[in-house]
């Protein structure tokens, strides 16, 4: 039942080492991302011109009933990523399949379905929803866009459905409040809600509780967790919070300046990280077992900026292991078993 | 490492400290007469979630909550003297001198026209009126170094930092005056995990060598467990347990400490289903009867629904709760 | 030990002056329950509505024709003439009730125009950014930089003896340029929030996503934007008529001034027929703006709060507290 193998298009696509351990009975990827890269260009005129690489040479993939965690800081592309998948970005290079087909040669109607099909859950749960209307017409709306044949009983009673399964109940006088009625919680019970509403087989949930308070994350994850395993539904989970990735997540990918730096089984990545990268970022996270002197020494530094143009590894300035074939070549993946890979040239 | 409740004066005690939110109709109490004790040099943490009045409790002993909120009842002693009745001439010599804030967004508490030396000097000044602008410049070039910013930044403008480095600033804004307590209101929130254990670690050494007291606001039990000495928690306006930060985990008495700290999924160990804790915290509006806490706990009994529990002091640990349980 | 012991919510409350929400209140519907309860806009809806009507009966309630002489040449006011009457003998009181007609009429049709291309241009403007964006803004900048009052000077001089609706249509195509800059503005920072992108995600129509996602987002500065633009066309109309650009046979508010200074009204001493149209122009003008403070306060919960605190203070003050301590 492994989940982090590669399906059979992406192992002729990419030049690196065959993982060593394949599985033949694994289901094949609902939607996946090969060798994308995402440049953006900062400024106008012809003088201040900057051309950012956000992502660089990421290749994920998201299996039904699956959830694949998304960990990095702020500014490492990860929220880019979200929205190269849900088509609000074109990406510069590099493919994106649905089910092994390449989105790019959809038609007009197959982009449609592909929007419902792949549905975003936004982290701000005070921004996602409208404020002036009611949680039931947000549900309204999404109903009646997918199933416009629907009679207005019908409608109500999916309605009442969708809350009753993300919690809210009683489902009717949830139905009639605004957002600023309902608690932080119940906002993203509602977001989650609407975009279930669609009935889509991907969800990209975008720091979905990093904005919510501590007791109240456990139980959006939860819920997230049912609906993924009933619904088998894929799932990408952006967090800069690795505890949380690895409760949510059975796989956790380490996102660094752009580049996808190590992969793996999430009990596996937190506990032998294997990139200096992962390691930093395990030990940063607070830990009520240790205690804070003062004398530890400073690692963190402003995050650095990539272009098309950069070479070598992004983390080669912070890096406690790093050699001079570091600062010239990206290195490649290298499988450690299991589903694990790291890129690192000095392991 | 905790430190000891009684002996000697405490730097900071605040006692049955009520402060209300006036609204139109209606008056909100958002604090509920807590009381705690802060030591000389010590690292006290206010822990809690979104609306249990934490953030009010910081802006109240620096005196700088503004209507709609009014402190109407309580008392807090700075080193015996009681800053609820400071004048406007007393006011200014406490704030910064005594007691400085570090706020939740101190990135963008700064200025974003001014340079960045300018607001230091500024604050120097305002409070220090007699300081020659040498002194006051020299201040500033100390500051900077304090917190670990090369100096030939110090002219430059906010934007031109990052957040992190922000951060900083305004923590060093907050020491320019070197004050004995200093209030920090989720000081790292905004931030990420590497940045924000490097600002922590600043704290602590400054902490050490200056030997000025905190008062650490943030949600993240973790990161409060690891820097502060002790930990008070609230929960819809009161002070429900306080205790050592070691015992806060290992030994928590009260229900919400409890579910709380189980609120934190673990890097190591198996994959389990871990449950937060359900509903939310009553709206101040429509406080449930007897403990605040009861409709969502989960050890709750009859009496819990009846009676509010008062807050006592385990003589041994020093500690002290607030439920008819733990007695 | 329990020192300076708070006092209870109850006895707090007296101390301050809160009332408690009448019963009666909490029954409505709360859109309704918030206008009956604010002062300004209730005062302003009030006054608004009695101008209107005096506007709308006039042929009712008014004793004479305004058109005609109706008593002797410059009378003060008595009880047959309860304003006066102009030079000409007709009565001022008359001419009152009728003028509010042609310049609420103007003003309101001025101001729904200017306001309808407004936030049409600017949400435009605002969602589809790029070529449309650049395009709109170009004409909205022409629209702001050009001198309006020489303009529809310019205007009304050549349609001689503008009628009333000449001038709303000209008013209007000078004044929608701030309501299309203010809602450009609000359109572009609403165009990013989640919300819309969640709509955009699901499928939704452009028309849609514009009209009923983000404009109910933007009513405040719709509503406030009409009763700017409105306060400005009524003046605005009554200055055209006093210099003389509008057709002096009709009767309005501004006609009114006009022959009063033709009279010399002020010399001669006949101040009832200055002062009716001026504070009629006035009372309007200022019903608006308490209109728009109360939408402001609808909208906006801190400018709310706001009011209470003004009060409190003073009572700290008295008790010789400061502002944040009881």
């Amino acid at each position: 039942m492994s989940s982090g193998t590669m399906n059979a298009e992406m192992l002729t696509v990419a030049p690196t080492v065959a993982p060593t351990v394949a599985s033949t009975g694994a289901p094949a990827a609902i939607l996946a991302m090969s060798h994308v890269d995402m440049d953006f260009t900062l400024g106008s005129g012809f003088l201040n011109r900057m051309t950012l690489r956000a992502v660089s040479d990421v290749s994920l993939s998201l299996h039904a009933g699956q959830a694949l965690a998304l960990v990095g800081e702020s500014g490492s592309g990860k929220s880019t990523i979200a929205r190269i998948l849900a088509r609000l970005y074109r990406q510069t290079s590099g493919t994106i399949t649905r089910a092994g087909a390449d989105v790019a040669s959809f038609t007009a109607k197959d982009l449609a379905t592909y929007r419902r099909d792949v549905q975003m859950i936004f982290q701000d749960p005070f921004a996602s929803l409208n404020p002036t209307h009611t949680v039931g017409y947000h549900l309204e709306r999404a109903i009646r866009l997918h199933r416009p044949n629907l009679s207005r009983p019908e409608v109500r009673d999916h309605i009442d459905a969708l809350l009753t399964q993300v919690g809210l109940l009683p489902a009717r006088s949830f139905a009639e409040r605004r957002p600023h009625e309902i608690s932080g919680g119940q906002r993203q019970r509602v977001s989650i809600a609407r975009a279930l509403s669609v009935e889509p087989s991907v969800i990209l949930a975008d720091e979905p509780t990093s904005m919510l308070d501590v007791s109240v994350r456990l139980g959006v994850l939860n819920l997230l967790a049912d609906l993924k395993e009933h619904r088998k539904l894929a799932a990408l989970y952006i967090t800069h919070d690795i505890a949380t990735a690895r409760y949510f997540a059975e796989q956790t990918a380490v996102l660094f300046a752009g580049n996808l730096v190590e992969q793996g089984p999430s009990t596996v990545i937190t506990e032998t990280p294997q990139h200096p990268y992962t390691r930093l970022l395990i030990e940063s996270v607070p830990n009520p077992a240790n205690r804070i002197t003062g004398t530890a020494p400073r690692r963190s530094q402003d995050i650095a900026l990539r272009a098309p143009t950069s070479r070598g590894c992004p983390f080669v300035s912070r890096c406690p292991r790093a050699t001079s074939i570091c600062q010239t070549e990206m290195p490649v993946q290298t499988w450690l078993g299991d589903g694990h890979f790291v890129r690192c040239h000095n392991l | 490492m905790s430190s000891d409740l009684i002996a000697p004066m405490p730097l900071l005690q605040v006692r049955n400290l009520t402060v209300d939110y006036i609204g139109e109709n209606a008056i909100a109490r958002a604090v509920n007469g807590i009381d705690f004790d802060i030591a000389e040099g010590e690292a006290f943490g206010l822990a809690g979630e979104s609306g249990c009045g934490k953030s009010t409790v910081a802006f109240a002993l620096a005196r700088l909550t503004r209507l709609p909120g009014l402190v109407s009842g309580g008392s807090i002693r700075f080193r015996g003297e009681e800053v609820l009745d400071f004048g406007p001439e007393r006011l200014r010599k406490y704030r910064w001198n005594e007691v400085s804030f570090v706020f939740q967004s101190a990135m963008n508490a700064l200025n974003p026209v001014m340079r960045v030396s300018e607001q230091i000097m500024d604050t120097v000044r305002a409070h220090q009126p007699k300081a020659t602008g040498d002194e006051v410049r020299a201040r500033a070039l100390e500051m900077f170094d304090l917190v670990g910013i090369p100096s030939r930044r110090l002219d430059d403008y906010p934007h031109q930092f990052s957040g992190g480095m922000r951060q900083r600033i305004g923590i060093a804004i907050a020491m320019c005056l070197n004050p004995r307590l200093v209030i920090m209101d989720e000081p790292t929130t905004a931030l990420d995990v590497v940045v924000q254990r490097d600002i922590i670690e600043q704290i602590c050494d400054l902490k050490n060598n200056l030997g000025f007291s905190v008062l650490f606001i943030t949600h993240d039990l973790g990161l409060m467990i690891e820097f502060c000495d002790r930990i008070g928690v609230m929960y819809a306006g009161e002070l429900v347990e306080t205790a050592a930060a070691d015992q806060i985990l290992t030994a928590p008495r009260h229900p919400y400490t409890r579910a709380l700290g189980q609120s934190f999924p673990p890097l190591t160990g198996p994959r389990r289903r871990l449950e937060g804790i359900a509903g939310s915290p009553p709206p101040l509006s429509a406080l449930p009867q007897g403990c605040r806490f009861s409709p969502r706990c989960t050890s709750a009994v009859a009496l819990c629904g009846i009676e509010v529990p008062t807050l006592q002091t385990d003589p041994q640990t020093k500690g002290q709760v607030a439920c008819h349980l733990a007695q | 030990m329990n020192p300076n012991p708070a006092p209870s919510l109850p006895d707090l409350m007296k101390s301050l002056g809160l009332r408690q929400k009448p019963g009666w209140v909490s029954r409505l519907p709360s859109g309704l329950a918030a206008v009956l309860t604010n002062r300004k806009g209730l005062a302003g809806l009030v006054i608004l509505t009695l101008i209107l009507l005096m506007g709308l009966f006039a042929p009712l309630l008014a004793p004479y024709d305004p058109f005609h002489r109706a008593g002797p040449p410059s009378a003060p006011p008595d009880f047959d003439y309860l304003l006066g009457t102009t030079r000409l003998g007709k009565d001022v009181f008359s001419q009152m009730l009728y003028g509010a007609r042609a310049s609420l009429t103007v003003g309101f049709v001025a101001g729904i125009a200017a306001t309808v291309i407004g936030v049409i241009v600017g949400i435009s403007s605002g969602y589809f950014g790029g070529r449309i964006d650049e395009v709109l803004t170009f004409f909205v900048n022409v629209v702001l930089v050009l001198p309006a009052l020489p303009l529809i000077i310019v205007f009304a001089a050549y349609v001689d003896k503008a009628s009333p609706l000449v001038i709303a249509i000209v008013l209007a195509a000078t004044g929608w340029g701030w309501s299309a800059r203010v809602i450009r503005t609000q359109t572009i920072a609403l165009r990013d929030r989640d919300f819309v992108l969640a709509a955009e995600l699901l499928g939704e129509r452009k028309w849609r996503i514009i009209l009923i996602e983000i404009f109910p987002n933007m009513f405040s500065f719709v509503v406030g934007g009409f009763v700017l633009g409105t306060i400005y066309a009524i003046i605005a109309e009554a200055g055209l008529e006093f210099i003389g650009l509008g057709n002096p046979a009709s009767v309005t508010w501004g006609t009114m001034l006009f022959w009063a200074q033709r009279n010399a009204a002020l010399t001669t001493g006949a101040w009832w027929e200055v002062w009716p149209p001026c504070i009629a122009i006035m009372v309007t003008a200022a019903a608006l703006v308490l209109i728009n403070f109360s939408v402001d306060e609808l909208t906006n919960p801190q400018l709310r709060a706001a009011r209470n605190a003004r009060r409190i203070r003073r009572y700290l003050r008295q008790r010789n507290r400061s502002p944040d301590v009881f």
